[in-house]
């Protein structure tokens, strides 16, 4: 008896030791799930018809830019077809931004791509110098989109003025620079597309476990931190001084062109609301997705449907959103009141998916030992 | 006094399964601190936060900076003490000094497991556990000549030693086990219906646990063994059934939730349960392993105590031990409104995985001169794990409020209001508004009075 009792604890500590405080591998159980709790659809659905298109796309945005880089440092004469390239590549920008995972995360695509307001100082700096190393993080404020928005639009006061810099004096170290900062946009993109398309995409698939480092917990929390700091605070919260007590127009994005910050606001909701119900990149189709997740869980009692309630803020922030003036005419008036009006619709999505749906979907935030209390 | 219990507090019973609590005690709690080290928790939780969240009374315990080090180092060398019985009272005291005041400093990291440690090291200080198989044996025994009589050894203590231990174990397992008599737990089966589907991907039982009925036969199983494991465990036709469950239960724990050491350390702390013989077992198997003489084994004296007065001061100091730790769970019943929303009396009552409960809360300042409003990130001072336990109980939400009302004024803000914006859900209801968002608790006081700032609970969940 006593024998056996020893074995079995034996057994049980091995066991429980061997499953890791981390269990996050469980490549090992593929095909073992044979229950609509597995999460490889999920992914496949995320990874096959939604970011790698977007990249995708976003790659062939950004060749374009650079084209037209190349075609404007030719011939410094009309600022149209460049500025329009830029538009395109940075409206596709929204698209792409919240998925901060993996190879995007590794090189920081969302730090060098679009840190907004740029610093003027810094970049004027750089050009004058004529040596710098995109590459340190000192100068993230000094390329990306928002570098180039300043580049285009506001080195002097109207076309004829910035034109005339580019092909003033100074005119080369202007146009070297604007042809390095797309060539960087372009190297990192491409870098990330071509990790997703060489091996992590399956390691991202095959990563379909339930811990904290698992794909749908990650991307999850990559995807709500996406909206509460970037598309909330930092293209609405932060302009409209929801966190400073002060109005603050300089810190919009695109301020120099102007007037398309609400644009890209609304692409950026869109996405989010695109991804959350897995309509692909390109076309509406729906696959699997956060809301059918929930739908399947199900676990909310008195008959609400978490997806429908989310679903329905989010056309109600747009509305709210859409029915204002450009950010920049709202935020004139002191207190820019409608603007902040609009600006709750879209905080009240950050409980519900914050709370709600990470608490129905059971999603870990942060690895530590917990009793449940 | 009365005279069984006279006769009760004078009956001896033999010391190996004292010791035996001691060596694993001691090992265990070695290696949880050695685990807590290497993970980088230290730096994590208490020296890179700049802020902390304090228990009502204790906020005077703080981080020490890189100086916490050594503090978690006296603790792991006090585990190694008290393993190895060299100077064991002195290395309980410390152990318990060290260890309550680590799990003092933030409240973020409380778990009721560590609850536990502390009052069971608080116990052990007055336990005659190092007195056998022990370095203190060892040393006392080399000044005295040889050969060794046993009537000088001591081989037994108070039968009461034991039982204190069995009794503190029996009322962690009978709380917890009321603790899941409520609507939500039983007719629900919340959280596990929450927790469960998540864990899908578990060898062998991950496609079970998505079922419903496991959901709920996992309930229903899980209070039942908390409210009978005492007594399987007392009576000696049940024991070794018993210790299986506690060992199947324990593991199950293990494997489905990120508990780390508290299912290793209930398994070991249930075989007080068994007869010294099985405890003699293990202490001779040791005892050759480590060279301890065997003659020190075999003494037939009892533990005496130094003095009667101090005698009877540990028995009163014990009685009223346990008094505590009957009667602390229950404060809940004094405050109004319902227990899991509003969290008082919530704490050190053994009420363990019985929620699945998140929320959101956003503050709000407002400069009371200039009327000027904004709205603070959390993650400017907290860490995520502190936001995350910060934004579902009352009394982080005031410590914190009070901690962003003097970090603006000190920042030249006048008269500041806070105000918090907070949603919470609780067992898969839709989130609600927590605390009434009109109420600023830059004036709020902290106290042991029911918070009338948080927000009435909405649905109702009956039961203790």
């Amino acid at each position: 008896m006593k024998r056996i009792l020893g074995i079995l604890v034996l057994v049980a500590f091995v066991y429980a030791c061997s499953s890791s405080d981390n269990d996050s591998d469980s490549d090992d159980n593929q095909g073992f799930n044979p229950s609509n709790f597995d999460r490889t659809p999920l992914l496949e659905n995320w990874a096959d018809n939604i970011i790698i298109p977007g990249y995708i796309d976003f790659l062939s945005k950004v060749n374009t830019l650079q084209t037209e880089t190349t075609a404007f440092t030719e011939n410094s004469n009309d600022l149209t077809a460049i500025r329009a390239a830029w538009l395109d590549a940075y409206t596709t920008w929204q698209r792409v931004s919240m998925f901060e995972n993996g190879p995007a995360e590794t090189v920081g695509l969302r730090l060098n791509v679009n840190i907004y307001p740029a610093n003027v100082e810094t970049i004027e700096n750089n050009i004058a110098s004529g040596s710098y190393n995109l590459d340190l993080s000192s100068n993230r404020v000094a390329k990306g989109f928002p570098a180039l928005d300043y580049l285009l639009f506001g080195i002097a006061s109207n076309d004829d003025n910035i034109l005339d810099i580019y092909n003033g004096p100074e005119g080369e170290a202007y146009k070297q620079y604007l042809e390095d900062i797309v060539a960087d946009m372009q190297s990192l993109t491409t870098t990330v597309l071509d990790e997703w398309q060489g091996g992590f995409r399956d390691d991202f698939v095959a990563n379909n476990g339930s811990s904290a480092t698992a794909s749908v917990d990650r991307l999850a929390n990559d995807y709500i931190f996406y909206f509460e700091k970037f598309l909330r605070a930092g293209k609405m919260g932060i302009p409209g001084g929801v966190f400073s007590g002060d109005v603050e127009p300089n810190t919009i994005e695109a301020l120099y062109a102007g007037n398309l910050s609400k644009l890209f606001f609304i692409e950026g909701l869109d996405a989010v609301q695109d991804f959350f119900n897995g309509v692909s990149y390109n076309g509406s189709t729906q696959g699997e997705s956060l809301g059918s997740y929930l739908d399947e869980l199900n676990v909310l009692e008195d008959g609400t449907n978490l997806s429908t309630t989310i679903n329905n803020q989010f056309d109600t922030a747009r509305e709210f959103v859409n029915g204002l003036n450009t950010f920049e005419q709202e935020l004139q008036s002191i207190p820019p009141t409608n603007f902040l009006n609009a600006y709750d619709e879209v905080q009240r999505i950050v409980p519900l998916l914050k709370v709600d749906m990470v608490s129905a979907l059971s999603i870990s935030i942060d690895f530590a030992d917990a009793d449940g209390d | 006094m009365n005279k069984s219990l006279q006769t009760y507090l004078n009956t001896n019973t033999k010391a190996a399964p004292l010791a035996v609590f001691r060596v694993f005690f001691g090992v265990l709690m070695c290696v949880s601190i050695i685990r807590f080290w290497s993970y980088g928790w230290i730096d994590k939780f208490y020296i890179a936060p700049d802020f902390h969240f304090t228990f009502y009374g204790f906020s005077w315990v703080r981080p020490l900076g890189e100086w916490t080090y050594l503090l978690f180092a006296i603790c792991a060398i006090s585990t190694v003490m008290i393993t190895l019985g060299w100077k064991y009272r002195f290395a309980m005291i410390t152990f318990f000094l060290s260890f309550t005041y680590i799990e003092l400093m933030d409240k973020t990291t409380y778990l009721n497991h560590y609850y536990f440690i502390s009052i069971l090291s608080f116990l052990l200080i007055f336990l005659p556990a190092g007195h056998y198989f022990s370095l203190d044996t060892l040393s006392r025994k080399h000044i005295k000549k040889q050969p060794y009589s046993s009537n000088e050894i001591t081989g037994y203590i108070p039968r009461w030693s034991l039982d204190s231990i069995k009794l503190l174990l029996g009322i962690v397992y009978i709380y917890a086990g009321l603790a899941k008599l409520n609507s939500d737990w039983l007719v629900k089966a919340m959280p596990l219906k929450i927790w469960f589907p998540a864990k899908f991907d578990i060898p062998l039982i991950g496609n079970l646990l998505t079922k419903e009925w496991v959901q709920y036969a996992f309930s229903w199983i899980g209070a039942g063994y908390d409210l009978c494991i005492p007594f399987l465990l007392l009576w000696k036709p049940t024991r070794t059934f018993g210790f299986i469950a506690v060992v199947i239960f324990h593991i199950l724990t293990r494997v489905l939730f990120p508990i780390g050491m508290f299912p290793y350390i209930m398994i070991v702390s249930t075989l007080i349960f068994f007869d010294a013989s099985i405890h003699k077992k293990i202490i001779y198997g040791l005892a050759r392993l480590v060279k301890y003489p065997k003659v020190l084994l075999e003494g037939n004296a009892a533990w005496q105590p130094v003095s009667v007065v101090r005698y009877k001061i540990v028995i009163t100091v014990i009685t009223l031990f346990f008094c505590i730790q009957l009667l602390l769970p229950w404060r809940y019943a004094l405050y109004p409104g319902e227990l899991f929303w509003t969290e008082e009396g919530y704490r050190f009552s053994w009420r363990v995985m019985l929620m699945e409960k998140s929320g959101y809360a956003q503050f709000k300042i407002k400069d009371g001169v200039t009327g000027k409003r904004f709205y603070v990130n959390n993650a400017d001072f907290l860490t995520p794990l502190q936001e995350k336990q910060m934004s579902f109980q009352p009394d982080f939400i005031l410590e914190y409020a009070h901690y962003l009302r003097d970090h603006f004024t000190a920042q030249g803000h006048q008269n500041v209001e806070v105000y918090v914006e907070s949603y919470v859900t609780l067992n898969g209801r839709l989130s609600n508004t927590y605390i009434d968002p009109d109420v600023n608790l830059a004036e709020i006081k902290e106290s042991f009075i029911h918070k009338h700032w948080i927000n009435p609970f909405n649905d109702e969940i009956k039961g203790l």
